[in-house]
């Protein structure tokens, strides 16, 4: 790892940050753009979940390239997080997530990010997590579709629920990246927010050895 | 008196559970989140998670696209 890296950084956010673990379900538009986010900012430990291989029709929006098509996404984007050079932990599962599976894929997870990109699929994730975690957050997306309208992109919360987006718009208007990846960004800085003022400033001290 | 997304406003009548409040306020939309008072209703339980009078309920819409 290069310490330089972080210079820049928000002071005092990666000894935080390094310490926490987040989930992501989905390794497309949002899941891509959040990982790298997170990456960036010194997140210490990523667990990456997703059954797809990288497709032509993923370019147009999410971080993949040419040389991954045909590749399982959950490999290729470990190793673009890998390349920054932070020394993110991955952990990575190339399956299709089933909802009673939730609670052990993500038992590490302080913090969950829904990166999915069916409904149904984000309904049944939020209720899995609340019940397998009642005391952790889950960050979602829901209304990233088409393009520009970007002041009504927007956070809302309830309770350890949090969503991105504008809450309506639909795929059905086609995706582009720059929309999905305000919307991924968005769920990365709360993300960032969030396990700022979960995780603690130090260490734990280490308990002594017993006699 | 129930808050719906911190401005919509119902009255509350006794017995009142989360299926009500959504048909009271014309939801058909089955793909939302709703927590009440900050925690998770799960969808097989709208119709028998009684809603409290002063309760505050959060709908949130599930759009697809990710």
């Amino acid at each position: 790892m290069n310490a330089s890296i972080f210079t820049r950084n928000v002071p005092g956010m990666r000894d935080r940050l390094q310490r926490a673990t987040v989930g992501l379900a989905g390794c497309g538009g949002l899941g891509t753009h959040v990982a790298l986010a997170l990456t960036r900012a010194g997140i210490g430990r990523l667990i990456l979940v997703d059954h797809d291989i990288v497709d032509a029709s993923n370019l147009n929006r999410q971080c993949y390239f040419q040389s991954d098509l045909g590749r399982p996404k959950v490999v290729a984007l470990r190793e673009q997080v890998a390349a920054i050079g932070t020394g993110v932990a991955v952990a990575v599962h190339q399956e299709r997530l089933c909802r009673d599976d939730v609670g052990a894929r993500f038992a590490a997870a302080d913090l969950l990010v829904e990166a999915f990109d069916q409904a149904e699929a984000k309904q049944w994730l939020i209720e899995a997590w609340c019940r397998a975690y009642p005391d952790r957050p889950i960050v979602a997306a829901s209304g990233i579709g088409g393009y520009g309208r970007t002041n009504e992109l927007r956070v809302r919360s309830s309770g350890q629920i949090h969503f991105c987006g504008d809450g309506v718009s639909d795929m059905a208007l086609g995706l582009c990246a720059a929309r999905v990846a305000l919307v991924a960004h968005m769920q990365a800085n709360l993300a960032i927010e969030l396990l700022m003022d979960r995780m603690p400033a130090h260490p734990p001290p280490r308990s002594r050895p017993t006699a | 008196m129930i808050t719906i997304n911190d401005r919509e406003q119902l009255d509350w009548k006794p017995g009142m559970t989360v299926n009500d409040v959504l048909a009271a306020l014309g939801y058909s939309y089955a793909l939302i989140t709703v927590t009440l008072n900050g925690t998770l209703v799960e969808k097989e339980d709208y119709a028998t998670t009684r809603v409290p009078d002063g309760a505050e309920l959060t709908i949130f819409h599930l759009a697809h696209g990710g």
